[in-house]
């Protein structure tokens, strides 16, 4: 078996070992120590929960999940043009960005009430919450990644009389991808935290509920393996966004960005 | 390989320039070998062809105050292969990007004398540039890195298609078409942006330290190749170094730069016969050419100079 093999292998494997032991320990804790279950579930029984439960769960799962892929699309949308708008132009990018950095810098907590207020349909006032949350990365990165073009190979774009729109796409917009990509990873994830936080502040997202209410639900019902199991189910679905993310960056920047193509020679 | 047939065709500004033997061409550029026509297209010849670049009392000031260049006066003709050579800080690298349109001059007047119209200065080709990094898109393959110009120009089709095939025959990379930069070594690389300054056939090729950031023997085995390529094409080059062994090695005349300000303190033609071998490297003629070169350089460096 050659290094390589043997390091990716221990790399999947030393984690589910490690998950494995704690899961054990914690069932064996709970088992003996006769733990309640509306204190402390057994993984046993949040499995049980996250089987019985499981249609409703999946049914607000789709609910949050929803929110955050829109918002996540909005995001990249917005976050992707703001980002070409501030390229373009100095003044714009100079006068706007700061207030960027102040919708970042609020905590969504405090400004979800007033969302909730202003914008009367429920699941736009979600999404809008989960947008402010997930939008800086990407405009923050792809500012920077437009602007970290290569100094000569913008003069030889100049030398060859390229016109501002060519050397934007010959050069400026394929440098900033990466830096797009990767601030729509970190994007994914925090879209996720945006939409659940806004739901708790929210209460409900109207006629249907996402995860988090069910949590809220859960825990005011002492139904903690069903809130365990909307835990586990938010988790999973955030590694899942973020495993999807990375996948797509990768297939995109497979050929050329060196990050990428370093690691595959290991 | 038609390669430089277009432009060599074109009617010239001046009646002198007809005088220019068609360029050899040679079966697969740089690995040809022995070329008898270079032999008896010679120095004699170049001195009396038209200028190509007059650059005339050009001074550079920056910003910051710091005089660059102060008054430089250089005229290079066509099929002149002149290098420029000085300690590093002497300006050189500005004085390139001033020739190219990049930088403006502060004072003085730096004119190309090309075939396109007035006021299409440096645009669609004219001029190739090599930087001292081969400055690749490195997320194109080498045949788009080489189409560049021809996209920007918005005229790519077959015929330009094929000319960038046989830029990179000539620079020996046939076959890595669809190599991606980081696939290739540094040299290889580097030879990758020679085949895209070339490709448009320029009328002044200007190459900035082109191969102080290889190793010698890379370095070596491009120089030679530079020399098969100039020898074959006979294009006019204008190419800054620091090295007097690579100067005298390649170019048919050696500007001597010095600093503070930036200026030419000494115009060296050099009269070894094309087409060079590596063995000249031993030859008295070369040593001697060296020597004198050597000699002009040290007396541009400032006295008592520690750096």
């Amino acid at each position: 078996m050659s290094r390589a093999t043997r390091h990716r292998l221990l790399r999947i494997a030393l984690p589910i070992v490690i998950g494995v032991l704690f899961l054990g320990a914690w069932e064996a804790i709970v088992r003996i120590e006769g733990i309640a279950p509306y204190i402390l579930p057994a993984p046993s029984a949040v499995a049980v929960s996250l089987w019985t439960d499981g249609p409703s769960l999946f049914g607000s799962l789709l609910v949050t999940l929803r929110i955050t892929l829109a918002a996540l699309a909005a995001a990249a949308l917005v976050g992707g043009g703001l980002a070409l708008l501030f390229a373009r132009s100095r003044v714009l990018e100079l006068s706007l960005f700061p207030y960027a950095v102040i919708l970042q810098v609020t905590p969504i907590v405090a400004i979800a009430p007033l969302i909730i207020i202003w914008v009367r349909q429920p699941f736009l006032a979600l999404l809008v919450c989960a947008w402010i949350v997930a939008f800086f990365p990407i405009v923050s990165n792809t500012t920077v990644g437009l602007n970290s073009a290569d100094r000569n190979l913008l003069a030889l774009m100049r030398l060859y009389g390229a016109t501002p729109g060519q050397v934007l796409r010959y050069v400026r917009l394929p440098t900033a991808l990466p830096y797009f990509l990767a601030g729509l990873r970190i994007s994914g994830g925090l879209a996720l935290i945006g939409a659940v936080v806004a739901e708790f502040v929210a209460g409900t997202g109207g006629a249907e509920t996402g995860l988090a209410f069910r949590i809220l639900e859960s825990g005011y019902r002492l139904a903690i393996p069903r809130l365990f199991a909307a835990l586990f189910l938010l988790s999973v679905t955030g590694i899942a966004i973020y495993l999807v993310l990375d996948a797509l960056s990768r297939r995109v920047l497979r050929n050329w960005h060196e990050s990428v193509s370093a690691e595959e020679e290991e | 390989m038609k390669f430089a047939a277009p432009s060599r065709s074109r009617p010239r500004n001046s009646p002198s320039s007809a005088t220019l033997p068609p360029p050899p061409l040679a079966g697969e550029g740089w690995g040809g070998g022995k070329l008898p026509t270079a032999t008896d297209t010679g120095l004699a010849t170049t001195a009396s062809e038209a200028p190509v670049l007059t650059i005339a009392g050009v001074g550079k000031r920056f910003a910051s105050g710091l005089q660059a260049l102060g008054g430089v006066d250089l005229t290079v003709r066509r099929g002149e292969f002149v290098s420029l050579l000085g300690p590093s800080g002497c300006g050189k690298s500005t004085l390139l990007r001033i020739v190219a349109g990049l930088s403006q001059p502060s004072t003085g007047n730096c004119a190309l004398h090309l075939d396109t119209a007035p006021g299409q200065r440096v645009a669609s080709g004219r001029v190739g540039f090599v930087f001292q990094d081969a400055t690749l898109m490195p997320w194109s393959t080498v045949l788009n890195n080489v189409l560049l110009p021809f996209r920007i120009a918005r005229h790519l089709g077959a015929a330009e298609r094929e000319r960038a095939a046989a830029a990179l025959r000539s620079v020996s990379l046939a076959g890595f078409e669809n190599a991606y930069p980081h696939q290739l070594s540094g040299g290889m690389r580097m030879r990758v942006s020679i085949a895209r300054a070339l490709v448009t056939e320029p009328d002044l090729l200007l190459l900035d330290e082109p191969f102080a950031a290889l190793d010698e023997i890379t370095r070596l085995a491009l120089n030679d190749d530079l020399l098969r390529l100039w020898e074959t094409r006979r294009p006019t080059v204008l190419f800054v170094t620091h090295s007097v062994f690579e100067s005298v090695y390649l170019s048919t005349r050696i500007a001597v730069m010095a600093a503070r300000p930036g200026r030419i303190v000494a115009d060296l033609p050099v009269d070894l016969p094309h087409p060079r071998e590596r063995a000249i490297r031993t030859a008295p003629d070369y040593v001697a050419a060296c020597e004198q070169v050597s000699a002009a350089l040290g007396a541009a460096m400032p006295q008592g100079a520690t750096r």
